[in-house]
Formats: structure tokens, sequence, C-alpha cells
């Protein structure tokens, strides 16, 4: 399974994510995305991808759990 | 290893203090004797260096308390020739302890950083010090100037003031020539941090310690203080007592021990603020009880975080020195990360409208909500930090604050604040 995560430096307030993702990403007062931190369900996984992929800054990065490294 | 420790006493890292200048090389050896031969040629198996570390049960004094050990093993274990990086960027404002040790003791922190150095079989030593802080450059400045040479390659580098820039990632950030902000690593800072090598960061108060263990060992460090973070641990005290300054603790002496050596209370305490301006505010019934250790701290959801304990007087206004501080940390954002740059900002507009009486119904339960938010969301734990401060502020200071939300401001509000900033120093609690 894989997670979201966000680069805070790259992320501009786009808010497309939120847009194809909403079943886990929500905006907060300014636009920024609030993400939902439970790990994606193979369901969602291609909207997750999508919507990373439409990032416009690249600061939206789905990371697959088994790539995760301590 | 340790063939004759000295007994279990204080002062450690404070010992043989006196006058004002910094400890010559000839007597920081008197005191504490010179280094065992291992810490000091490279080649020697760090083996028993970082298993005296892990023994010693030593934590980092930089804020996040992660245990020495650990980090210093998966410094050893990366690939390629490491670097030791001593933090000196002291950027809390309420906290003076990491300036004082390299002003007045910068041997022992120069060498804790080649004993680290060892123990990670690192070539180059950078030691990072605050550019405000000329006395310690200078001193640091002079003692490296006492060294014999020989063992890893050695050097200070100053770094621009600020909160933030103490943070490890800013650290880098500066001394790869780039801006003093956090930045995104790509890999974990032990494996590929400065130029791309192995870096050990580590605050300066950490690497004293390291060099008590290298020269007395770990069971020596961890007779003192509590078992789960042993050793003494270096506190500044500000605020409402007769003496502030830095002291060195045991780890578990409670707040009001520490404040009876800091003089006693020289006003009614409200709260205390323990971690400094990342921590977390503490009523002054259990702030006194509170033992100043990781378990202890626990059950008021606080940490030593950097070692600042501040008695807030009741005479001063609280809903005055939480805005104030406020918008300070939200000054000090980066402005990098659009969470930290935004909630900040509109936290502390809202605690100033709340100070003046001006900002409506339901702007406390606001500021709740955009300081939760502000939490983990930041490429730096800046943002967590000053959601601590508000949100525990929110709680231990309700009553002022909803009084102010309701009349605005109080005969207290026009004195000038207490908690310091670098542009605006401690002044004398009344």
């Amino acid at each position: 399974m894989s997670r979201l995560r966000i680069n805070w430096i790259a992320c501009e307030a786009h808010g497309m994510c939120a847009e194809l993702l909403p079943e886990r990403i929500t905006l907060d007062d300014w636009g920024y995305p609030i993400i939902d931190e439970r790990p994606i369900p193979p369901e969602l996984e291609a909207h997750a991808r999508r919507a990373a992929e439409a990032c416009p800054t690249f600061a939206l990065v789905l990371e697959r759990a088994e790539a995760r490294r301590r | 290893m340790s063939v004759s420790a000295p007994p279990a006493t204080l002062p450690r890292l404070l010992a043989g203090m006196s006058g004002d200048g910094p400890l010559p090389l000839s007597r920081h050896l008197e005191i504490h004797g010179s280094l065992p031969a291992f810490a000091r040629r490279r080649g020697d198996s760090a083996l028993a260096l970082v298993n005296e570390l892990e023994r010693s049960g030593l934590r980092g004094r930089g804020g996040a308390g992660f245990p020495t050990a650990t980090k210093v093993t998966a410094v050893a274990a990366a690939r390629g020739r490491a670097i030791v990086v001593a933090n000196g960027c002291e950027g809390e404002p309420a906290s003076l302890k990491d300036r004082l040790l390299l002003e007045r003791v910068p041997h022992l922190v120069i060498d804790g950083a080649l004993v680290a150095a060892h123990a990670v079989e690192a070539t180059d030593v950078l030691l990072a010090v605050d550019e405000s802080a000329t006395r310690a450059v200078r001193a640091v400045d002079r003692a490296l100037g006492e060294l014999t040479r020989g063992g890893p390659h050695v050097q200070l580098v100053t770094v621009p003031a600020g909160y933030v820039t103490g943070q490890e990632s800013a650290v880098l950030n500066s001394l790869a020539g780039g801006p003093p902000k956090p930045m995104a690593m790509a890999a974990p800072i032990y494996r590929r941090g400065l130029r791309g090598r192995p870096t050990l960061v580590s605050n300066v108060e950490t690497l004293a310690h390291i060099a008590l263990i290298a020269r007395h060992g770990g069971a020596w460090f961890r007779a003192l203080g509590a078992p789960g973070a042993p050793g003494s641990t270096l506190v500044t005290v500000g605020g409402a007592v007769a003496y502030p300054g830095v002291f060195e603790i045991e780890t578990g002496t409670t707040v009001a021990s520490l404040v009876e050596a800091a003089g006693g209370a020289t006003a009614e305490v409200r709260a205390f603020l323990i971690g400094g301006y990342a921590g977390t505010w503490v009523p002054a019934d259990l702030g006194y009880q509170l033992a100043l250790s990781p378990e202890g701290l626990y059950e008021a959801g606080a940490s030593l975080g950097s070692g600042v304990v501040f008695a807030l007087p009741s005479s001063a206004c609280a809903a005055t020195e939480i805005a104030f501080i406020a918008r300070w940390l939200s000054g000090q954002s980066a402005g990098q990360c659009g969470p930290c740059v935004h909630g900040l900002d509109a936290v502390a507009t809202a605690l100033e409208q709340v100070r003046g009486g001006a900002a409506g119904e339901g702007a406390l339960a606001r500021i709740g909500r955009w300081a939760a938010l502000a939490n983990g969301r930041g490429a730096c734990t800046h943002p967590d930090g000053a959601a601590r401060f508000v949100t525990s502020a929110l709680d231990v200071f309700a009553a002022e604050l909803a009084d102010h939300a309701r009349r605005g401001t109080c005969s207290a509000c026009a004195q000038r604040h207490l908690l310091p900033t670098p542009t605006a120093p401690a002044r004398r609690a009344a």
C-alpha cells in the first residue's frame, strides 16, 4: 500500500489534488492540502497516482510502502 | 574503560568556570584530564566508543532528545567519508546554554566533536556558530588555535542568526553556501548530508557530554539523572526568579528545586513555559512538581526541548506575552511552506485581536483550529513547535484570554513583555 506525502516547500496551493482525490485530500483556509494519513487502498491507488501526476509543482508524492526506508 | 572515574557529582560541563573568559586549554586539561588515546588516534576501532555512548544513554540536547548512540551508529554505518557538524546555532531566544558552553568551555565542545569524528570515522569537523554570538565565535577561534595538529580537519564556520536557522537541514544549507533555511532532504542526513556525505549533526551540549563520556565512561555518565534519559543537562531559567541564567542539573530534578537553585521565585508564578518557544505552557501548581525528564514531563504533555524553563509571574499579562511571541514566531517562518506562512500569521493576528478585545465571537476556537492545522505541515518542525506553544497557552491561559476577548486590554497590558526575543532581551521580572 502507498501513502501520500507533500513537499511543503514545493506546494503552491493549486488545489488540483483535492479535486482529483477528495476521498483523501481537503484544503485548508488558504488552499493548502490536508492529507488523510491512512495508507491508500488499492481501489484508490490509480486516483492517487493521477492526483500526484497532476500537481503542477510535483509537490504531491505517492510513496510506495515497499520503497519507504528509514 | 574508565580507569578512575571521578565521583558522580555536579557540575560536570560547567566545572571550573570562573571569571568571564573561556577556559584555556591548560586549565581545561587540569579539570578534565586529556582525552584517552583511543579517542584521539584515528584508525582505532570506533566501536568501543559507540558502545560507551550506548551504555551512557545520552540523548541529544538540541531539542529532539534522540538517542545519541543510535544517530552515531547510523552515520558510522553509512557509506562514504563522514562529516561532523557541531551545531552551535542557538536560535531559541530564551536559551543561553549553547552560547555559554562555546564562550566559556570551548575545548569541551571541540573535544566532543573530535571524539564524535573518531566514532564515525569522519575526516572533517565543522563547528557552526551563530554569527551574532561574537564572544562564542572568538572563544572557539582562540581554542582552535591552541589545538595540536593532526586528526580530522576542524573548522569554525559562522552562520546567519535566526530561529529556524539552527534546524539541522538549515545549518547544512548555510554550510553549503545556500540560504539559512530548512530544506527537504532527498535522503536522511546521516546517509547524505553535507556535500552528499554521511553527516552527524549534533548539538554542542551533546558533544560536550560526549567529551566526558569518552574520558569517564557511560556508567559514570548515567550515575546521575533519570534512568530513561540520564546524566546532567543544562537548563536556562528565566522570568520571575532571583538569579536567571544557565544551571547544570541532573535530569529528573523538579522544577521546584530548579527554581530554588535560581534563588527562588521573586513573585507568584502563574505558569511555566517548558522547552522554549517550541515548548509547552504548564500551570504553576502542576509545573512546580514536574520532574525535568522525558518521563516526568510526559504527563504535562511537555518536553525539555532546548532546556528552557521560564517562570511567568501572575503580575504579567499572559495575553500580551502570548500574542507577542506568536507574532515573533510567525515572523521567524522561513517563508517556504504555505501552512506555516499563512497559519502562524493568522494565529498571531487573531491573538493580537483577542488581546485588544477586537476578535469577535469564536476567535479562540479558530486560533486553536489554525494552530492544530499548522502542526506537522512544514518542511521543518517550526510550525509544530509554534502550534504547541499556542495550543498549550490557549489551555493554560483560557481565563485570561477569554477575559481579553470580552473586555479588551487589562491594566497589565501596558507593561513591556517579559519573554525575551533577540531584539527585546529579557528584563528583570517585577
